[in-house]
Protein backbone atom coordinates (compact mmCIF):
# COMPACT_ATOMS: atom_id res chain seq x y z
CA UNK A 1 0.00 0.00 0.00
CA UNK A 2 1.27 3.39 -0.64
CA UNK A 3 1.57 5.68 2.48
CA UNK A 4 -0.01 8.78 2.34
CA UNK A 5 1.74 11.35 3.30
CA UNK A 6 -0.65 13.72 4.38
CA UNK A 7 -1.35 15.17 8.30
CA UNK A 8 -4.63 16.17 10.04
CA UNK A 9 -3.89 20.06 10.52
CA UNK A 10 -0.35 21.19 9.22
CA UNK A 11 0.95 22.23 5.91
CA UNK A 12 -0.21 22.78 2.11
CA UNK A 13 -1.75 19.58 2.14
CA UNK A 14 -3.50 18.37 4.95
CA UNK A 15 -6.56 16.06 5.08
CA UNK A 16 -8.13 16.54 8.32
CA UNK A 17 -11.01 13.40 7.95
CA UNK A 18 -14.74 14.08 8.56
CA UNK A 19 -15.24 13.69 12.08
CA UNK A 20 -12.13 15.74 13.07
CA UNK A 21 -13.80 18.33 10.41
CA UNK A 22 -16.74 18.52 12.75
CA UNK A 23 -14.35 18.65 15.75
CA UNK A 24 -12.00 21.36 14.28
CA UNK A 25 -15.39 23.53 13.41
CA UNK A 26 -16.78 23.35 16.64
CA UNK A 27 -13.74 23.37 19.09
CA UNK A 28 -13.24 27.10 18.95
CA UNK A 29 -16.57 27.57 20.74
CA UNK A 30 -15.98 25.14 23.18
CA UNK A 31 -12.97 27.63 23.74
CA UNK A 32 -14.98 30.46 24.08
CA UNK A 33 -17.32 28.71 26.42
CA UNK A 34 -15.00 27.38 28.32
CA UNK A 35 -12.76 30.32 29.01
CA UNK A 36 -16.22 32.57 29.70
CA UNK A 37 -17.21 29.74 32.38
CA UNK A 38 -13.68 30.07 33.76
CA UNK A 39 -13.43 33.54 34.41
CA UNK A 40 -17.12 33.76 35.17
CA UNK A 41 -16.27 31.39 38.16
CA UNK A 42 -13.24 33.23 39.17
CA UNK A 43 -14.75 36.71 39.43
CA UNK A 44 -17.94 35.13 41.17
CA UNK A 45 -15.41 33.87 43.82
CA UNK A 46 -13.95 37.09 44.79
CA UNK A 47 -17.39 38.81 44.75
CA UNK A 48 -20.63 36.69 44.31
CA UNK A 49 -22.56 39.84 42.83
CA UNK A 50 -20.29 40.49 40.65
CA UNK A 51 -22.07 42.01 37.33
CA UNK A 52 -19.66 41.73 34.32
CA UNK A 53 -19.46 38.13 33.73
CA UNK A 54 -22.79 36.79 34.71
CA UNK A 55 -23.11 32.79 35.61
CA UNK A 56 -25.04 30.60 32.93
CA UNK A 57 -27.51 30.06 35.96
CA UNK A 58 -28.67 33.72 35.86
CA UNK A 59 -28.36 34.11 31.92
CA UNK A 60 -30.84 31.74 32.33
CA UNK A 61 -32.97 33.38 34.78
CA UNK A 62 -32.99 36.20 32.56
CA UNK A 63 -33.52 34.26 29.45
CA UNK A 64 -36.92 33.04 31.45
CA UNK A 65 -37.58 36.65 31.83
CA UNK A 66 -37.59 38.35 28.78
CA UNK A 67 -39.12 35.25 26.76
CA UNK A 68 -41.22 33.56 28.68
CA UNK A 69 -42.55 35.94 31.29
CA UNK A 70 -45.30 38.98 30.49
CA UNK A 71 -43.38 42.31 31.40
CA UNK A 72 -45.18 43.82 34.19
CA UNK A 73 -45.65 47.37 32.78
CA UNK A 74 -46.34 46.47 28.96
CA UNK A 75 -47.87 42.98 29.00
CA UNK A 76 -45.62 41.88 25.95
CA UNK A 77 -43.08 38.78 25.92
CA UNK A 78 -40.00 41.37 25.55
CA UNK A 79 -37.41 39.22 23.44
CA UNK A 80 -39.96 38.40 20.98
CA UNK A 81 -41.73 41.77 20.88
CA UNK A 82 -38.03 43.10 19.84
CA UNK A 83 -37.30 40.58 17.83
CA UNK A 84 -40.25 41.01 15.55
CA UNK A 85 -39.96 44.86 15.56
CA UNK A 86 -36.07 44.99 14.65
CA UNK A 87 -36.66 42.37 11.88
CA UNK A 88 -39.90 44.40 10.71
CA UNK A 89 -37.45 47.10 10.22
CA UNK A 90 -34.27 45.22 9.14
CA UNK A 91 -36.54 42.96 6.37
CA UNK A 92 -37.84 45.98 4.82
CA UNK A 93 -34.62 48.01 4.77
CA UNK A 94 -32.94 45.41 3.11
CA UNK A 95 -36.15 44.43 0.45
CA UNK A 96 -36.04 47.78 -0.44
CA UNK A 97 -32.66 48.26 -1.12
CA UNK A 98 -32.10 45.00 -3.07
CA UNK A 99 -34.88 45.67 -5.08
CA UNK A 100 -33.16 49.27 -5.81
CA UNK A 101 -29.87 47.85 -6.03
CA UNK A 102 -30.91 45.55 -8.71
CA UNK A 103 -32.72 47.89 -11.28
CA UNK A 104 -29.99 50.15 -11.12
CA UNK A 105 -27.50 47.80 -11.15
CA UNK A 106 -28.79 46.28 -14.38
CA UNK A 107 -29.66 49.75 -15.72
CA UNK A 108 -26.00 50.97 -15.20
CA UNK A 109 -24.32 47.49 -16.51
CA UNK A 110 -26.69 47.69 -19.87
CA UNK A 111 -27.55 51.15 -20.84
CA UNK A 112 -24.29 53.47 -21.09
CA UNK A 113 -26.75 56.56 -20.81
CA UNK A 114 -27.94 55.34 -17.40
CA UNK A 115 -24.27 54.49 -16.15
CA UNK A 116 -22.91 57.51 -17.24
CA UNK A 117 -26.08 59.49 -15.19
CA UNK A 118 -25.31 57.21 -12.40
CA UNK A 119 -22.24 55.46 -11.91
CA UNK A 120 -20.23 58.53 -10.52
CA UNK A 121 -22.80 59.55 -8.08
CA UNK A 122 -23.42 56.54 -6.30
CA UNK A 123 -19.57 56.10 -6.04
CA UNK A 124 -20.06 59.19 -3.83
CA UNK A 125 -23.09 58.36 -1.93
CA UNK A 126 -21.72 54.82 -1.44
CA UNK A 127 -18.96 56.79 0.26
CA UNK A 128 -20.94 58.91 2.74
CA UNK A 129 -20.74 57.04 6.44
CA UNK A 130 -24.04 56.61 6.59
CA UNK A 131 -23.92 56.57 10.65
CA UNK A 132 -22.70 60.51 9.94
CA UNK A 133 -25.87 61.34 8.33
CA UNK A 134 -28.38 59.61 10.89
CA UNK A 135 -29.30 63.01 12.23
CA UNK A 136 -30.38 64.11 9.27
CA UNK A 137 -32.36 61.22 8.25
CA UNK A 138 -34.34 61.59 12.12
CA UNK A 139 -34.56 65.15 11.38
CA UNK A 140 -35.96 64.59 7.50
CA UNK A 141 -37.96 61.45 8.13
CA UNK A 142 -38.76 60.99 12.39
CA UNK A 143 -37.34 59.51 14.53
CA UNK A 144 -40.33 56.25 13.60
CA UNK A 145 -40.18 53.71 12.03
CA UNK A 146 -39.24 55.56 8.41
CA UNK A 147 -35.83 57.20 9.69
CA UNK A 148 -34.32 53.61 10.11
CA UNK A 149 -35.76 51.83 7.54
CA UNK A 150 -34.07 54.96 5.38
CA UNK A 151 -30.69 54.48 7.07
CA UNK A 152 -30.58 50.91 6.42
CA UNK A 153 -31.58 51.58 2.88
CA UNK A 154 -29.05 54.05 2.21
CA UNK A 155 -26.20 52.29 3.90
CA UNK A 156 -26.75 49.03 1.95
CA UNK A 157 -27.94 49.90 -1.62
CA UNK A 158 -24.94 51.73 -3.28
CA UNK A 159 -23.10 48.56 -2.40
CA UNK A 160 -25.71 46.13 -3.77
CA UNK A 161 -26.42 48.48 -6.99
CA UNK A 162 -21.88 48.33 -7.80
CA UNK A 163 -22.00 45.01 -7.12
CA UNK A 164 -24.92 43.99 -9.85
CA UNK A 165 -23.54 46.42 -12.09
CA UNK A 166 -20.06 44.62 -12.05
CA UNK A 167 -21.65 41.49 -12.37
CA UNK A 168 -23.64 42.71 -15.25
CA UNK A 169 -20.42 43.86 -17.17
CA UNK A 170 -18.47 40.85 -16.80
CA UNK A 171 -21.20 38.70 -18.76
CA UNK A 172 -19.38 37.84 -22.04
CA UNK A 173 -19.92 40.19 -25.03
CA UNK A 174 -19.84 37.11 -27.02
CA UNK A 175 -22.90 35.85 -24.98
CA UNK A 176 -25.31 38.47 -25.82
CA UNK A 177 -24.01 38.52 -29.39
CA UNK A 178 -25.18 34.80 -29.07
CA UNK A 179 -28.30 35.92 -27.47
CA UNK A 180 -28.81 38.18 -30.71
CA UNK A 181 -28.10 35.19 -33.35
CA UNK A 182 -30.46 33.61 -31.57
CA UNK A 183 -33.00 35.53 -32.35
CA UNK A 184 -33.50 38.03 -29.06
CA UNK A 185 -34.84 41.02 -29.38
CA UNK A 186 -32.89 43.69 -26.71
CA UNK A 187 -35.63 43.01 -24.49
CA UNK A 188 -35.10 39.09 -24.94
CA UNK A 189 -31.31 39.61 -24.06
CA UNK A 190 -32.09 41.31 -20.62
CA UNK A 191 -34.98 39.34 -19.48
CA UNK A 192 -33.67 35.70 -20.94
CA UNK A 193 -29.98 35.98 -20.40
CA UNK A 194 -28.50 38.93 -18.33
CA UNK A 195 -31.16 38.84 -15.80
CA UNK A 196 -31.24 35.11 -14.48
CA UNK A 197 -28.08 35.23 -14.84
CA UNK A 198 -27.09 37.95 -12.01
CA UNK A 199 -30.15 36.97 -9.82
CA UNK A 200 -27.93 34.39 -7.45
CA UNK A 201 -25.29 37.52 -7.55
CA UNK A 202 -27.96 39.66 -6.44
CA UNK A 203 -29.06 37.27 -3.20
CA UNK A 204 -25.47 36.72 -2.81
CA UNK A 205 -24.79 40.53 -1.99
CA UNK A 206 -28.07 40.74 0.09
CA UNK A 207 -26.27 38.14 2.62
CA UNK A 208 -22.92 39.94 2.35
CA UNK A 209 -24.83 43.14 2.91
CA UNK A 210 -26.83 42.10 5.62
CA UNK A 211 -23.45 42.43 8.18
CA UNK A 212 -24.02 46.23 7.58
CA UNK A 213 -27.81 46.12 7.46
CA UNK A 214 -28.16 44.74 11.25
CA UNK A 215 -25.30 47.66 12.48
CA UNK A 216 -27.45 50.34 11.07
CA UNK A 217 -30.06 48.65 12.39
CA UNK A 218 -28.60 47.99 16.13
CA UNK A 219 -27.59 52.27 16.06
CA UNK A 220 -30.78 53.31 14.99
CA UNK A 221 -32.34 51.67 17.71
CA UNK A 222 -30.27 52.50 20.04
CA UNK A 223 -30.62 56.42 19.29
CA UNK A 224 -34.14 56.70 19.34
CA UNK A 225 -36.70 53.64 19.59
CA UNK A 226 -39.28 52.38 21.84
CA UNK A 227 -39.04 48.33 21.36
CA UNK A 228 -36.08 46.34 19.17
CA UNK A 229 -33.15 44.35 19.83
CA UNK A 230 -30.82 47.33 19.63
CA UNK A 231 -33.09 49.48 21.89
CA UNK A 232 -33.42 46.67 24.73
CA UNK A 233 -29.56 46.31 24.63
CA UNK A 234 -28.95 49.57 25.60
CA UNK A 235 -31.53 50.28 27.87
CA UNK A 236 -30.91 47.40 30.52
CA UNK A 237 -27.22 48.79 30.06
CA UNK A 238 -28.36 51.41 32.43
CA UNK A 239 -28.24 48.78 35.03
CA UNK A 240 -25.46 47.06 34.10
CA UNK A 241 -27.26 43.94 32.93
CA UNK A 242 -25.22 41.76 31.63
CA UNK A 243 -27.08 38.98 31.55
CA UNK A 244 -29.82 40.17 29.42
CA UNK A 245 -27.14 42.11 27.12
CA UNK A 246 -25.41 38.86 26.62
CA UNK A 247 -28.71 36.51 25.77
CA UNK A 248 -29.97 39.63 23.15
CA UNK A 249 -25.98 39.16 21.91
CA UNK A 250 -26.50 35.86 21.18
CA UNK A 251 -29.94 35.78 19.63
CA UNK A 252 -28.67 38.37 17.43
CA UNK A 253 -25.77 36.55 16.08
CA UNK A 254 -28.09 33.46 15.78
CA UNK A 255 -30.68 35.13 13.95
CA UNK A 256 -27.88 36.73 11.46
CA UNK A 257 -26.38 32.94 10.56
CA UNK A 258 -29.93 31.59 10.40
CA UNK A 259 -30.14 34.64 7.51
CA UNK A 260 -26.63 33.56 6.12
CA UNK A 261 -27.62 30.19 6.30
CA UNK A 262 -30.64 30.47 4.44
CA UNK A 263 -29.86 32.66 1.45
CA UNK A 264 -27.05 30.37 1.00
CA UNK A 265 -28.71 27.08 0.99
CA UNK A 266 -31.37 28.78 -1.41
CA UNK A 267 -28.48 30.05 -3.87
CA UNK A 268 -27.41 25.89 -4.09
CA UNK A 269 -30.46 24.84 -4.01
CA UNK A 270 -32.78 27.17 -6.22
CA UNK A 271 -29.69 27.89 -8.79
CA UNK A 272 -26.92 25.23 -8.86
CA UNK A 273 -25.07 26.47 -11.56
CA UNK A 274 -24.21 29.55 -9.64
CA UNK A 275 -21.21 28.04 -7.58
CA UNK A 276 -20.17 25.15 -9.82
CA UNK B 1 -8.39 23.59 -67.28
CA UNK B 2 -6.51 27.42 -66.98
CA UNK B 3 -9.21 28.52 -69.14
CA UNK B 4 -11.60 26.66 -67.41
CA UNK B 5 -11.31 28.70 -64.45
CA UNK B 6 -11.08 31.80 -66.35
CA UNK B 7 -14.12 30.79 -68.32
CA UNK B 8 -16.33 30.55 -64.97
CA UNK B 9 -15.06 33.68 -63.59
CA UNK B 10 -17.08 35.18 -66.70
CA UNK B 11 -19.99 33.25 -65.90
CA UNK B 12 -19.74 34.14 -62.24
CA UNK B 13 -19.09 37.36 -62.29
CA UNK B 14 -18.87 37.97 -58.21
CA UNK B 15 -21.50 39.86 -56.80
CA UNK B 16 -24.08 40.87 -53.88
CA UNK B 17 -26.47 39.25 -56.23
CA UNK B 18 -24.78 35.67 -57.18
CA UNK B 19 -22.88 34.92 -53.87
CA UNK B 20 -24.51 34.48 -50.42
CA UNK B 21 -21.15 36.11 -48.95
CA UNK B 22 -20.17 38.88 -50.35
CA UNK B 23 -17.29 41.02 -49.08
CA UNK B 24 -15.87 43.71 -51.00
CA UNK B 25 -13.23 46.33 -50.07
CA UNK B 26 -13.17 45.84 -46.35
CA UNK B 27 -10.55 47.67 -43.79
CA UNK B 28 -10.23 47.42 -40.44
CA UNK B 29 -8.66 49.53 -38.09
CA UNK B 30 -8.19 49.68 -34.33
CA UNK B 31 -6.81 53.04 -33.29
CA UNK B 32 -4.00 53.40 -35.73
CA UNK B 33 -2.99 49.63 -36.76
CA UNK B 34 -5.10 48.26 -39.49
CA UNK B 35 -5.73 44.81 -38.75
CA UNK B 36 -7.49 43.58 -42.21
CA UNK B 37 -6.43 46.03 -45.42
CA UNK B 38 -8.63 45.35 -48.38
CA UNK B 39 -9.97 41.90 -48.14
CA UNK B 40 -12.54 40.95 -51.18
CA UNK B 41 -14.28 37.77 -50.86
CA UNK B 42 -17.12 35.66 -52.52
CA UNK B 43 -18.60 32.84 -50.88
CA UNK B 44 -21.10 30.25 -53.07
CA UNK B 45 -24.07 29.00 -50.79
CA UNK B 46 -23.13 25.66 -49.56
CA UNK B 47 -19.09 25.71 -49.38
CA UNK B 48 -17.18 24.68 -46.14
CA UNK B 49 -14.73 27.61 -45.98
CA UNK B 50 -11.64 27.11 -43.58
CA UNK B 51 -9.98 30.44 -42.68
CA UNK B 52 -6.21 30.05 -41.56
CA UNK B 53 -3.56 32.31 -40.61
CA UNK B 54 -0.90 33.29 -37.91
CA UNK B 55 -1.54 34.19 -34.80
CA UNK B 56 -3.16 37.63 -34.41
CA UNK B 57 -3.49 38.61 -38.23
CA UNK B 58 -7.05 39.56 -37.65
CA UNK B 59 -9.06 35.89 -38.51
CA UNK B 60 -11.55 36.32 -35.18
CA UNK B 61 -11.43 39.96 -36.63
CA UNK B 62 -13.29 39.63 -39.82
CA UNK B 63 -15.41 36.43 -38.46
CA UNK B 64 -16.88 39.25 -35.98
CA UNK B 65 -17.25 41.39 -39.06
CA UNK B 66 -19.33 38.97 -40.99
CA UNK B 67 -21.01 38.76 -37.51
CA UNK B 68 -22.07 41.92 -37.63
CA UNK B 69 -20.87 42.28 -34.13
CA UNK B 70 -18.46 44.96 -35.28
CA UNK B 71 -18.79 46.98 -38.29
CA UNK B 72 -15.68 47.43 -41.00
CA UNK B 73 -14.09 50.93 -41.22
CA UNK B 74 -14.61 50.74 -44.67
CA UNK B 75 -16.18 48.43 -47.73
CA UNK B 76 -19.24 46.86 -47.96
CA UNK B 77 -20.55 43.16 -46.71
CA UNK B 78 -23.58 41.68 -47.91
CA UNK B 79 -25.74 38.66 -46.92
CA UNK B 80 -28.25 37.56 -49.77
CA UNK B 81 -27.93 41.38 -50.76
CA UNK B 82 -28.48 42.15 -48.12
CA UNK B 83 -25.65 44.43 -45.77
CA UNK B 84 -24.62 42.83 -42.48
CA UNK B 85 -25.88 45.31 -39.52
CA UNK B 86 -26.15 43.49 -36.63
CA UNK B 87 -25.73 40.31 -35.21
CA UNK B 88 -28.94 38.42 -36.58
CA UNK B 89 -30.37 34.51 -36.37
CA UNK B 90 -29.70 34.26 -40.62
CA UNK B 91 -25.82 33.95 -39.53
CA UNK B 92 -25.20 31.44 -36.48
CA UNK B 93 -22.08 31.28 -34.27
CA UNK B 94 -19.97 28.92 -32.32
CA UNK B 95 -17.47 30.52 -30.37
CA UNK B 96 -14.06 28.55 -28.54
CA UNK B 97 -16.18 29.00 -25.10
CA UNK B 98 -18.86 31.77 -24.03
CA UNK B 99 -21.29 29.61 -26.46
CA UNK B 100 -23.61 28.15 -23.84
CA UNK B 101 -25.73 29.94 -21.45
CA UNK B 102 -24.48 28.59 -17.57
CA UNK B 103 -27.84 29.12 -16.14
CA UNK B 104 -30.18 26.83 -18.67
CA UNK B 105 -29.77 23.57 -19.11
CA UNK B 106 -28.25 21.68 -21.95
CA UNK B 107 -31.96 21.27 -23.50
CA UNK B 108 -32.69 24.71 -22.82
CA UNK B 109 -30.10 26.46 -24.16
CA UNK B 110 -30.90 24.45 -27.53
CA UNK B 111 -34.21 25.43 -27.12
CA UNK B 112 -33.64 28.99 -26.56
CA UNK B 113 -33.21 29.73 -30.40
CA UNK B 114 -37.26 28.58 -30.57
CA UNK B 115 -38.45 30.62 -27.77
CA UNK B 116 -36.61 33.95 -28.29
CA UNK B 117 -38.02 35.36 -31.21
CA UNK B 118 -41.44 34.69 -29.76
CA UNK B 119 -42.65 37.56 -27.57
CA UNK B 120 -42.34 35.87 -24.10
CA UNK B 121 -46.17 33.92 -23.77
CA UNK B 122 -45.72 32.78 -27.46
CA UNK B 123 -42.33 31.55 -26.33
CA UNK B 124 -44.09 29.27 -23.38
CA UNK B 125 -47.05 28.10 -25.27
CA UNK B 126 -44.06 26.45 -27.93
CA UNK B 127 -42.50 24.59 -25.23
CA UNK B 128 -44.00 21.54 -26.28
CA UNK B 129 -42.52 21.55 -29.93
CA UNK B 130 -39.32 22.90 -28.95
CA UNK B 131 -38.74 20.82 -26.59
CA UNK B 132 -38.70 17.95 -28.86
CA UNK B 133 -37.35 19.87 -31.70
CA UNK B 134 -34.14 20.47 -29.56
CA UNK B 135 -34.12 16.76 -28.10
CA UNK B 136 -34.43 16.13 -32.30
CA UNK B 137 -30.72 18.37 -32.33
CA UNK B 138 -29.06 17.21 -28.92
CA UNK B 139 -29.48 13.36 -30.37
CA UNK B 140 -27.79 14.56 -33.66
CA UNK B 141 -25.11 15.11 -31.22
CA UNK B 142 -25.45 12.08 -29.59
CA UNK B 143 -25.83 14.08 -26.00
CA UNK B 144 -29.53 13.32 -25.24
CA UNK B 145 -28.97 11.54 -21.90
CA UNK B 146 -27.77 14.67 -20.74
CA UNK B 147 -30.58 17.21 -21.68
CA UNK B 148 -31.33 18.20 -18.24
CA UNK B 149 -27.46 18.88 -16.86
CA UNK B 150 -26.05 22.36 -16.73
CA UNK B 151 -22.59 23.24 -19.14
CA UNK B 152 -20.21 23.08 -16.21
CA UNK B 153 -21.41 19.68 -15.82
CA UNK B 154 -20.38 18.75 -19.63
CA UNK B 155 -16.44 18.09 -21.13
CA UNK B 156 -15.10 21.11 -23.30
CA UNK B 157 -16.05 18.66 -26.59
CA UNK B 158 -19.55 18.00 -25.24
CA UNK B 159 -20.08 21.51 -24.03
CA UNK B 160 -18.90 22.52 -27.93
CA UNK B 161 -21.39 19.62 -29.69
CA UNK B 162 -24.45 21.79 -27.61
CA UNK B 163 -23.44 25.04 -28.82
CA UNK B 164 -23.25 23.50 -32.26
CA UNK B 165 -26.83 21.83 -31.90
CA UNK B 166 -27.56 25.47 -30.19
CA UNK B 167 -26.58 27.45 -33.65
CA UNK B 168 -28.04 24.59 -35.71
CA UNK B 169 -31.90 24.72 -34.69
CA UNK B 170 -31.75 28.69 -36.26
CA UNK B 171 -31.41 27.03 -39.26
CA UNK B 172 -28.56 29.87 -39.89
CA UNK B 173 -28.14 31.03 -43.44
CA UNK B 174 -24.29 31.10 -42.94
CA UNK B 175 -22.66 29.30 -40.22
CA UNK B 176 -19.87 31.15 -38.57
CA UNK B 177 -16.96 29.05 -36.04
CA UNK B 178 -13.74 30.62 -34.71
CA UNK B 179 -11.51 28.00 -33.34
CA UNK B 180 -14.65 25.90 -32.38
CA UNK B 181 -12.18 22.73 -31.58
CA UNK B 182 -9.13 24.74 -30.64
CA UNK B 183 -9.44 23.74 -26.33
CA UNK B 184 -9.80 19.88 -27.29
CA UNK B 185 -7.71 17.04 -27.38
CA UNK B 186 -6.62 15.74 -30.21
CA UNK B 187 -8.73 12.47 -29.97
CA UNK B 188 -11.98 14.70 -29.58
CA UNK B 189 -11.14 16.60 -32.10
CA UNK B 190 -10.90 14.23 -34.52
CA UNK B 191 -14.33 13.20 -33.99
CA UNK B 192 -15.63 16.85 -33.97
CA UNK B 193 -14.27 17.51 -37.52
CA UNK B 194 -16.17 13.97 -38.99
CA UNK B 195 -19.31 15.03 -37.10
CA UNK B 196 -19.31 18.52 -38.66
CA UNK B 197 -18.73 17.28 -41.55
CA UNK B 198 -21.46 14.86 -41.27
CA UNK B 199 -23.58 18.19 -40.60
CA UNK B 200 -22.92 19.85 -43.01
CA UNK B 201 -23.66 17.33 -45.37
CA UNK B 202 -26.90 16.42 -43.93
CA UNK B 203 -28.20 20.11 -43.33
CA UNK B 204 -26.49 21.48 -46.63
CA UNK B 205 -25.09 24.41 -44.94
CA UNK B 206 -22.99 26.97 -45.41
CA UNK B 207 -19.70 27.15 -42.83
CA UNK B 208 -17.29 29.91 -41.88
CA UNK B 209 -14.71 27.84 -40.23
CA UNK B 210 -11.50 29.99 -38.69
CA UNK B 211 -8.99 27.57 -37.29
CA UNK B 212 -5.25 28.02 -36.38
CA UNK B 213 -4.62 24.12 -37.54
CA UNK B 214 -3.72 23.87 -41.12
CA UNK B 215 -4.41 20.16 -41.12
CA UNK B 216 -7.80 20.67 -39.42
CA UNK B 217 -8.50 23.74 -42.34
CA UNK B 218 -7.40 21.64 -45.17
CA UNK B 219 -8.90 18.29 -44.12
CA UNK B 220 -12.17 20.25 -42.91
CA UNK B 221 -13.18 22.91 -46.21
CA UNK B 222 -14.26 22.43 -49.59
CA UNK B 223 -12.14 25.75 -49.73
CA UNK B 224 -9.32 27.20 -47.77
CA UNK B 225 -8.46 31.15 -47.52
CA UNK B 226 -5.20 32.11 -45.91
CA UNK B 227 -4.92 35.49 -44.59
CA UNK B 228 -1.63 37.02 -44.04
CA UNK B 229 -0.08 40.39 -43.05
CA UNK B 230 3.00 38.85 -44.64
CA UNK B 231 2.85 39.82 -48.44
CA UNK B 232 4.84 43.02 -50.15
CA UNK B 233 3.32 46.03 -52.35
CA UNK B 234 5.29 46.59 -55.59
CA UNK B 235 3.05 50.01 -55.96
CA UNK B 236 3.33 50.99 -52.22
CA UNK B 237 6.90 49.71 -50.05
CA UNK B 238 6.60 52.38 -47.46
CA UNK B 239 4.04 50.52 -45.41
CA UNK B 240 5.60 46.81 -45.48
CA UNK B 241 6.10 46.52 -41.20
CA UNK B 242 2.75 47.74 -40.27
CA UNK B 243 0.08 46.60 -43.16
CA UNK B 244 -2.61 44.86 -42.67
CA UNK B 245 -3.74 41.32 -43.90
CA UNK B 246 -5.15 40.55 -46.76
CA UNK B 247 -6.36 36.78 -48.26
CA UNK B 248 -3.07 35.95 -49.95
CA UNK B 249 -4.01 31.96 -50.94
CA UNK B 250 -7.59 30.58 -51.91
CA UNK B 251 -7.91 27.19 -52.69
CA UNK B 252 -10.60 25.00 -53.99
CA UNK B 253 -9.85 21.70 -51.83
CA UNK B 254 -11.27 18.11 -52.47
CA UNK B 255 -10.92 15.82 -49.37
CA UNK B 256 -13.23 13.10 -48.36
CA UNK B 257 -11.71 11.21 -46.15
CA UNK B 258 -10.23 11.00 -42.45
CA UNK B 259 -7.30 8.65 -44.46
CA UNK B 260 -6.38 11.70 -46.51
CA UNK B 261 -3.98 13.36 -43.49
CA UNK B 262 -1.83 10.38 -44.22
CA UNK B 263 -1.27 10.94 -47.65
CA UNK B 264 1.82 13.37 -49.29
CA UNK B 265 -0.36 15.50 -51.40
CA UNK B 266 -2.17 16.13 -48.58
CA UNK B 267 1.38 16.59 -46.85
CA UNK B 268 2.48 19.13 -49.77
CA UNK B 269 -0.60 21.10 -49.67
CA UNK B 270 0.11 21.96 -46.25
CA UNK B 271 3.65 22.84 -46.81
CA UNK B 272 2.50 25.56 -49.71
CA UNK B 273 0.28 27.11 -47.13
CA UNK B 274 2.64 27.60 -44.37
CA UNK B 275 4.70 28.85 -46.93
CA UNK B 276 2.24 31.17 -48.48
CA UNK B 277 0.73 32.76 -45.37
CA UNK B 278 2.59 31.59 -42.32
CA UNK B 279 6.67 32.39 -43.47
CA UNK B 280 8.01 36.06 -42.65
CA UNK B 281 10.54 35.32 -45.16
CA UNK B 282 8.78 34.31 -48.13
CA UNK B 283 6.80 37.69 -49.30
CA UNK B 284 4.90 37.45 -52.26
CA UNK B 285 4.00 40.80 -54.04
CA UNK B 286 -0.48 41.58 -54.33
CA UNK B 287 0.04 40.93 -57.70
CA UNK B 288 0.55 37.22 -57.42
CA UNK B 289 -1.13 35.39 -54.98
CA UNK B 290 -2.41 31.63 -55.20
CA UNK B 291 -5.99 32.78 -55.71
CA UNK B 292 -7.42 30.05 -57.84
CA UNK B 293 -10.58 29.59 -56.64
CA UNK B 294 -13.23 30.26 -59.11
CA UNK B 295 -15.30 32.80 -56.63
CA UNK B 296 -12.14 34.64 -55.48
CA UNK B 297 -11.40 38.16 -56.80
CA UNK B 298 -9.32 40.97 -56.32
CA UNK B 299 -10.38 44.63 -56.39
CA UNK B 300 -5.84 46.20 -56.83
N1 LIG C 1 -11.05 45.38 -29.89
C1 LIG C 1 -9.78 45.52 -30.31
N2 LIG C 1 -9.11 46.68 -30.08
C2 LIG C 1 -7.85 46.84 -30.51
N3 LIG C 1 -7.15 45.91 -31.17
C3 LIG C 1 -7.75 44.74 -31.45
C4 LIG C 1 -9.09 44.49 -31.02
N4 LIG C 1 -9.42 43.24 -31.42
C5 LIG C 1 -8.35 42.75 -32.05
N5 LIG C 1 -7.35 43.63 -32.07
C6 LIG C 1 -6.03 43.43 -32.72
O1 LIG C 1 -6.29 42.96 -34.00
C7 LIG C 1 -5.34 41.96 -34.36
C8 LIG C 1 -6.06 40.74 -34.86
O2 LIG C 1 -6.77 40.13 -33.82
P1 LIG C 1 -7.62 38.80 -34.03
O3 LIG C 1 -8.16 38.39 -32.71
O4 LIG C 1 -8.56 39.00 -35.13
O5 LIG C 1 -6.49 37.78 -34.48
P2 LIG C 1 -6.62 36.24 -34.80
O6 LIG C 1 -6.14 36.05 -36.18
O7 LIG C 1 -7.98 35.75 -34.49
O8 LIG C 1 -5.58 35.62 -33.82
P3 LIG C 1 -5.61 34.21 -33.05
O9 LIG C 1 -5.20 33.18 -34.05
O10 LIG C 1 -4.60 34.38 -32.00
O11 LIG C 1 -7.00 34.02 -32.54
C9 LIG C 1 -4.49 41.71 -33.14
O12 LIG C 1 -3.25 42.33 -33.35
C10 LIG C 1 -5.21 42.38 -32.02
O13 LIG C 1 -4.30 42.95 -31.14
MG1 LIG D 1 -8.86 34.48 -32.98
Amino acid sequence: MIKKNKTWFFGLHADPPKMFRVILAILPFVILIGVYLVASDIRHRENPQDKLLPTIAKIGKALKKVAFTEDKRTGDYLLWTDTISSLKRIVTGILLSACVGFVLGLNMGLLPGIRGLSLTFITFIANIPPLAILPILFISFGVGELGKVMLIFLGTFPLIARDIHLAVKKIPREMIVKALTLGASQFGVIYRVVYPQVLPRLIDTVRLSLGSAWLFLIASEAIAAQSGLGYRIFLVRRYLSMDVIILYVGWITFLASIADFMLRKWIAVRYPWYNP
Amino acid sequence: MKSEVQSSIQQHQPSSINHLLFVEDVVKVYGDKVVLADIDLAVTKGEFCTLVGPSGCGKSTLLRLILGQESPTSGRMTVEGKEILHPSPERGIVYQKYSLFPHLTILENIMLGKQLPLPFWKGISVRKEAREEAMHYLESVRLAEHAEKYPHQLSGGMQQRVAIAQALIMRPKILLMDEPFGALDPGTREAMQVLILKLWEEHGMTIFFVTHDLEEGVFLGTRILVISQHYTDERNHEGDAGRGSKIVADYPLKTTSTRVKETAEFGRLIQRIRCDGFDPEHLQDVTQFNLEHSDSFQSL
